[in-house]
This record gives structure tokens, sequence and C-alpha cells, in this order.
């Protein structure tokens, strides 16, 4: 019989740490959930959710547990194959991210070469997934808002890639600890600000946030792309999209806000996660911030906010930068 | 063989059955749609070979560029121009253009097959993974510059070509076509009978 110390022990070691990210998750979106309620609450003058614990903590796991235990329908006329396909689409590229995203400096699982091209990857992988399910739902609100996530997609993927282009032409390497490696100094967001202010705008439209939100456009299309899904299906939307905004946000974290870099702590190349950590929900505070103190905007002026504005500033500020690193 | 290396090996058959399994579904599938899914599939299939090979850029840029970008783009077309349970008009009717594909397609294998049987193959040196912004951008502006513009050529007549189709041949440009014969034209895909 097979023992574990038997087991080779990098496999261990991979079982252990997908567990852990696994539960970050469900961590995460819980905490993101309350606090999206209770921000959207408290900015519309009402509490928020008060019933289920101490100022409603609890309301989520209720609702979690709520979730897995619905019955997962499947209408009559989807495609059956793509139907459930599509939530394990959107879970599993924000999963792995998660490789290469520096907590601090020793707690990294793999410094890849290519890390950033890592990331940018799976999230271009992601609109496949509000694609599949949009279309197998064989419904038109589901239909129109994948259509939209993928105009959306195709137009914000050019100035978050030319954003990050400014930053690596400044610290010429596409590994994440280097990156923040480089911002020993100086963070980026100091010597980049057009560029940190693009990301962050053009992360919001990635993660469908408000008021960048039109694939899920609640009021025009019920809710878009996953309209037809219930119980799991839709909590693996869920958890997949405050995946996603952590992930925008950590990069925005490495890429400008200097990473793990803050005042000195003892075991600081482990306890500067507490410093990534507080940088990342800080982003995700603004971001919630934006989603209920805008108002979504029409789906002519998101594309040509991108193609006339964020494309045109992005090149300028990457020829800028190309001019002053060569000099 | 150790485990690792048991792993490995298991991981590039999945990939290889990946990549039949996505090419068949390509061809065999009904609806348009899914024809785009199972090339993507097979991208997929063809991204985990570069990794079994150890290159992890050629991998990344196979997702980003065919699953991520051009697999998007042609289901963004798809979907502007078909409804969703509509299935794909059979471009090959007759023998002769059956007979035609099947050549094409036999000679390019044979061409690459030759190619690939011909040229004696050089181990990349181990010491030679610099992926610096520096370094590539030095070989394919460089190094590399013949093969990078010939691309942008292909792609030119690709772009050339779809216009082309688009208009409905080539002797004919979209002001020659009545607007009558643009709306009937619509009906008939649709299936409609004009009135």
């Amino acid at each position: 019989m097979e023992t574990i110390s038997t087991l080779p022990p990098e496999l261990i070691r991979m079982v252990i740490s997908a567990i852990i990210v696994i539960t970050f998750l469900f961590l995460n979106a819980i905490m993101m959930g309350y606090a999206e309620r209770k921000i959207a609450g408290h900015v519309q003058r009402r509490p928020g959710p008060m019933e289920v614990g101490s100022h409603g903590i609890l309301q989520m796991i209720i609702d979690g547990i709520k979730l897995v235990a619905k019955e997962l329908i499947i209408p009559f006329n989807v495609d059956r194959t793509l139907f459930r396909v599509a939530p394990l689409l959107s879970f599993t590229p924000v999963i792995l991210p998660f490789l290469v995203i520096p907590f601090s400096e020793k707690l990294q699982a793999r410094d890849l070469n290519m890390g950033l091209i890592f990331i940018v990857t799976m999230g271009s992988v992601n609109v496949m997934a509000c694609l599949v399910g949009g279309w197998g739902s064989n419904n038109k609100y589901s239909m129109f808002g994948a259509m939209r996530a993928v105009a959306q997609a195709i137009s914000y993927e050019v100035p978050i890639l030319l954003s990050i282009l400014a930053v690596i032409l400044m610290c010429n390497t596409f590994s994440l600890k280097g990156i923040v490696g480089a911002q020993q100094k100086i963070w980026f967001v100091f010597l980049q600000p057009v560029a940190f202010l693009i990301y962050v705008v053009a992360g919001l439209a990635e993660t469908n946030r408000a008021p960048f939100d039109l694939p899920e456009a609640e009021s025009e299309l019920t809710a878009g792309f996953h309209t037809e899904y219930s119980g799991m299906g839709f909590s693996l939307f869920f958890l997949g999209e405050y995946t996603n905004m952590f992930i925008v946000a950590s990069v925005a974290t490495v890429l400008f806000l200097g990473g793990w870099h803050g005042p000195h702590l003892p075991y600081g190349e482990y306890l500067g996660v507490v410093w990534f950590l507080l940088k990342v929900y800080f982003l995700l505070f603004l971001m919630i911030m934006v989603r209920w103190t805008y108002p979504r905007v029409r789906f002519d002026q998101l594309l040509n906010f991108s193609w006339k504005y964020l494309v045109p500033f992005s090149l300028a500020n990457l020829l800028i930068t190309a001019v002053v690193v060569k000099l | 063989m150790t485990f690792y290396q048991s792993i490995a090996e298991g991981l590039f058959l999945a990939f290889i059955i990946l990549v039949v399994l996505g090419s068949l579904i390509t061809i065999r599938a009904k609806m348009l749609m899914k024809t785009v899914l199972g090339l993507a599939v097979a991208l997929l299939g063809v991204a985990g070979i570069y990794f079994y090979l150890g290159s992890m850029f050629l991998t990344l840029m196979q997702i980003l560029v065919y699953v991520g970008a051009i697999c998007i783009v042609m289901i963004f077309g798809i979907m502007v121009g078909y409804t969703p349970t509509e299935v794909a008009e059979k471009s090959i009717k007759d023998w002769r253009n059956k007979f035609l594909a099947v050549l094409s397609a036999v000679t390019a294998f044979l061409l690459i097959l030759v190619c690939v049987l011909k040229t004696h193959w050089v181990p990349v040196a181990a010491g030679n993974r610099d992926f610096s912004a520096v370094h590539l951008g030095h070989e394919f502006l460089y190094t590399y510059c013949l093969a990078f513009e010939l691309i942008s050529v292909i792609l030119l007549i690709a772009i050339v070509g779809a216009i082309i189709l688009a208009r409905g041949g080539a002797g004919k440009t979209a002001v020659d076509i009545p607007v009558e014969e643009k709306i009937a034209g619509v009906r008939e895909e649709k299936g409609e009978t004009t009135a």
C-alpha cells in the first residue's frame, strides 16, 4: 500500500498549495461579496445586510450554502455541453495566475520569467467563458451579453497591454519578482501615473465591473451572459468575477504600487504579504466605490472611450517612456 | 521511468488527444460556432505540445494569440452574421471540389513531411533562454525580420481575399449590387421565400 511518504514531495506541495489557493478564493469571494453589499448600502444611505450575525457578517456564508443546495437547472433548448463547460471555463483561468503572483519576497509558487505574459494570457482565455456561456444558453439576453463581452474584451485588452508595456520598458523584465524588485526606491505609480490610471480604468472594463458592466447589465439584459444559470453554475461565475478582480488588483499592485514593499516588518521576506494584501484590498475598495458612485456607460461610449482616449493616450505614454528610457 | 517522466508522457498523450479531438470537432461540427470552438481546443492542444517541449514563451503566445485573440474574433464575426441555431451551409457539394480539397490538404501535409524529414534538427542550446524584452525585440527586428515581414504580407493577402469574398466575387464591387438583390440574398440565406 502506498503511504504518503512514498509520494513525491513536489506532488504533495502542489496539492497543498492548490487547496490553500482555492480556500483563499472562496474566502476572498465571501469577503468581497459582504464588502460590496455593505459599501453599496452605505453609499445609498441604508444599512445593507443586518439580519444574519452581527451586522449581517454571516450573510454571505448563508447565501453560499443556499447556492450550493440549489438545483442546477438546465433549460430545455440550451446546448448542453457548452452550457456545462462555461462555468468551469470561467473558473479555471482565474486560479492559474496564483502560480506567479508574488505575495511577498519568499511567498511565490513559481517565478516564471514570463510571469506577466502568463497572467495576461489567462485573462484573455476568460472571455471565452462569457462567450460559451452566453451562446450556449440559446437566449437573446445571454447572446447580447456575450457579444458585448467580446467587443469589450477586444477593445480594452489593447490599452491594458500598452500600459503594461510602458512598465516593462522601464524595468526590462517580465518576471513579477523582478518588477517588484525594481521598485525598491520609488514605486512606478509616481513614474508612470498615466499608465496606472489607464490600467485601472481598463482593468475595470476587463473584469466587467460597473461602470463598464455591460455584458451583465441587469436593467437591460436581466443578467447578461449568465441569465440562465442557477446554483453552482452561477456561483462559479460569481467566484470567477471576484477572483478576477483580485488578480487585476494584484497585478496593479505588482506593477505600480511596489508589491510587498512597505515600512519595515520583522521577517519581512514573509510578512511583506501584509503590505501586499493591504494595497490589493485598497484597490478593490476603490473598484467597489466606483461601481456604486458612477452610472453605467452606454455601449458606444464604452467603445469610444477605449479607442479614442485610452489607446492614443497609452500609445503616447509608451512612446514618451521609450524615448526617456533611451536617453 | 520515474514518476515525473510518466506524468509528462501522460500529459503529452493528453495533448495529442486534445489536438485530434479538436480537429475532428472542427471538421465534423454542423454549427459554425462549434467549428471555431473545436479549433480553439485543437490550438490549446498545440500549445500543450509546446509546453511539453519546454518553451513557455511559445505556449503562452499560442494561447494568447490563437485562442485568446483569433478564435474570439472569429466567433465575434459569426455572432454578428449568424443566429445561434443556424447550421453552416455545406460549401463543398460536388465531387470536383471534394477532390480538390483533399488534394490540397494532402499536398500541404506531404510538403511539411518532406521538410521535417529532410531537415537536420539541432537541439536548442540549453543556455539560450534569454527572454528579456531587449533580446526578444532584437531577435524580431534583426535576426527574423524577413520572416516577420513575410507574415504580414500573408495577412494582407488574407484581408484582400476576405474583402473580395464579402463583396460576392472578384468582378463585383459593393456599388454594383442593387439593394433589392442584396435584400433578396439575405432572405435566401435565411431560407425565406421572396414574396
